[in-house]
């Protein structure tokens, strides 16, 4: 199997992006990568569009944009894997490069989200689930799964509201040094205790909002990304898994199972060690659609001891200079979650940290060259783990 | 506010936002109004869809069935023993099918839960609700509405087969204890 490199990034600002259509909107990402990366469109042989959609006008989303970024006839899909389908996309290209079908593939995940008014987006994701089970006869929400986990978590290990509270001002603290961000303005504590509750015990700074937005990334095999650049950033491994569709058939709701599951298996193809996994990495953006899935996630990937998570967040170890820096880009919760793109957006905030491109204030020091995506579907319906480094990997 | 009035109140909304609309068409001949907040031209879609899904639950209509008794049945396979809640009639780890219903015991404990208080749409009509995941005393899980006041991981709640009004439907909820 051959090496993979991203050798260009693009991202759109995201927000309420209503002055452009969804199209023009992943234009705006698509033609920053290509120019970063120097290549015209002739040049990528396959590309993959990353779109939920159903809020959203257009039933075709690859076609739509591929004609509208002249990429048009090259081969094409639309990629889903709810709030992980940017993390699918990418899957999706770098597989078909590292098989060694394609040399150049382009992924651009994008999301218009405000199409639809508030309240039928919140309909429309809260029918992501087990639609007859979970939504049809109890009406379980998104933030509503969530906040299940964070109900267990809290009565099991002691969390408390300000420990998810630290984790919304963290993010917004970064937030307001990425330009790109929907949200560019610090919080404080007392502002998130006195925030409406959505789904107790989640509060609506405890959640990302509905948001519209592009990224785009350029994937090249490595005898082709050695021409175009040489500051290529390494796919090392990536690691996949899936939950159950019903809420009620997991077992625990004090972790994600299927983030588990797919960090164990990336690192394992890394050569990772979980238990300091946090050692390896200079940098990560972990998937905090709420603040619980943002203390999650610290367990479920080796960086925080089962139960510490909170503790973590509690001491601020997550900040630039702590422990290990976690969505300095401002995270889901600041910089928003245009759902399609999200995954794309990590990758593109990590590859940039990476190669000490990060927006002012918002830097963190690399040591190793490494860093890491934890994308997750649903909650924890997909998950997609995805590690990143300066070095080309050994095999 | 009963279904059809909930029902009643959003189309209302929805026909004076087209009456709107519809004055903006013939003012101006197009379709086209600026977003409140951002001032942006927005083309609104002149093309509605409704949607209400159909569903086949023939395989498992014994659920159903059991509802209307007061029970909550689930399936089991008779090869491996593993319970399905909600209800399969498909064991895909044995390859079988057929399995045998049983009746689910009404005991249980929240193991977690959260308030809706932001709710989707066509939930609008019902006030704040609880929803929690129960392990009902054989070990399994079942997920629905809890009624009662304090309810906080660890209660002990007892399942009761109801009518979900204002639809009227059967259904089933937990009670705290
Ligand atoms: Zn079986």
């Amino acid at each position: 199997m051959r090496n993979v490199a991203i050798v260009g990034t693009g991202h759109s600002k995201f927000g309420v992006r209503n002055d452009v259509s969804m199209q023009e909107l992943a234009w705006e990402a698509v033609k920053q990568a290509l120019e970063e990366a120097n290549l015209e469109q002739k040049d990528i042989q396959y590309f993959v569009v990353g779109n939920v959609g159903m809020w959203s006008a257009e039933e075709l989303p690859a076609v739509v944009v591929g004609e509208y970024c002249d990429l048009t006839p090259k081969g094409t899909m639309r990629v889903e894997a709810a709030c992980a389908t940017g993390s699918a996309a990418i899957r999706d290209a770098y597989q078909a490069i590292k098989a060694g079908e394609i040399d150049v593939a382009l992924v651009v995940g994008v999301e218009q989200m405000s199409q639809s008014p508030n309240p039928q987006v919140i309909e429309l994701i809260g029918r992501a689930g087990n639609y007859f089970w979970e939504f049809e006869n109890f009406g379980l929400t998104f933030p509503g799964y969530y906040a299940l986990y964070a109900s267990a978590y809290m009565a099991k290990y002691g969390m408390k509201e300000e420990d998810l509270g630290s984790v919304a001002v963290k993010n917004h603290y970064y937030g307001a040094r990425n330009p790109y961000a929907q949200f560019q303005k610090e919080i404080t504590m007392e502002e998130y205790l006195k925030s409406k509750p959505v789904a107790q015990p989640l509060k609506l700074l405890d959640s990302s909002p509905i948001t519209d937005g592009a990224a785009a990334l350029i994937l090249a095999s490595e005898e082709v990304a050695r021409k175009i650049t040489d500051s290529p950033v390494w796919i090392v491994s990536q690691g996949v898994a899936s939950g159950t569709a019903n809420l009620s058939r997991r077992t625990d709701f004090t972790g994600i199972e299927a983030s588990y599951v797919a960090a164990k298996e990336a690192y394992k193809r890394a050569k990772i060690d979980f238990s300091d996994a946090w050692r390896y990495f200079d940098v990560a953006d972990v998937h905090d659609c709420f603040t619980i899935a943002e203390i999650m996630a610290y367990e479920d990937l080796g960086f925080a001891k089962r139960g510490e998570g909170h503790l973590m967040a509690r001491n601020g170890e997550t900040y630039i200079g702590g422990k290990i820096p976690v969505n300095v880009d401002g995270g889901l919760k600041a910089k928003g979650h245009p759902i399609g793109a999200t995954g794309v957006s990590m990758a593109v905030s990590i590859t940039r940290q990476l190669l000490y491109r990060a927006h002012k204030g918002t830097q963190a020091d690399i040591r190793n060259g490494m860093g890491i995506t934890h994308n997750v579907g649903g909650t924890g319906h997909y998950a997609y783990i995805t590690i990143y480094s300066t070095r080309r990997p050994s095999s | 506010m009963s279904v059809s009035e909930t029902r009643d109140k959003i189309q209302k909304e929805i026909s004076a936002y087209v009456k709107n609309l519809d004055n903006v068409i013939k003012s101006t001949g197009l379709p086209v109004v600026n977003d409140q907040k951002t001032g942006n031209p927005i083309w609104v879609g002149v093309r509605e869809i409704t949607l209400r899904y159909q569903f086949p639950v023939k395989k498992v209509s014994k659920f159903f069935e059991g509802l209307k008794e007061g029970k909550l049945l689930a399936t089991k396979c008779q090869k491996c023993g593993t319970i399905y809640f909600p209800p399969q009639d498909d064991c895909p780890k044995c390859r079988v099918s057929n399995l045998e219903w049983i009746e689910m015991p009404k005991e249980g404990e929240v193991i977690a839960f959260t308030v809706v208080n932001v709710k989707p749409t066509s939930f609008s009509h019902y006030s704040d609700y609880v929803v929690g995941i129960v392990r009902i005393s054989n070990g399994v899980n079942v997920l629905g509405w809890i009624k009662g006041n304090n309810v906080k991981v660890g209660s002990k709640v007892k399942l009761e087969v109801v009518r979900r009004e204002p639809e009227g439907y059967l259904t089933y909820v937990f009670n705290v204890v």
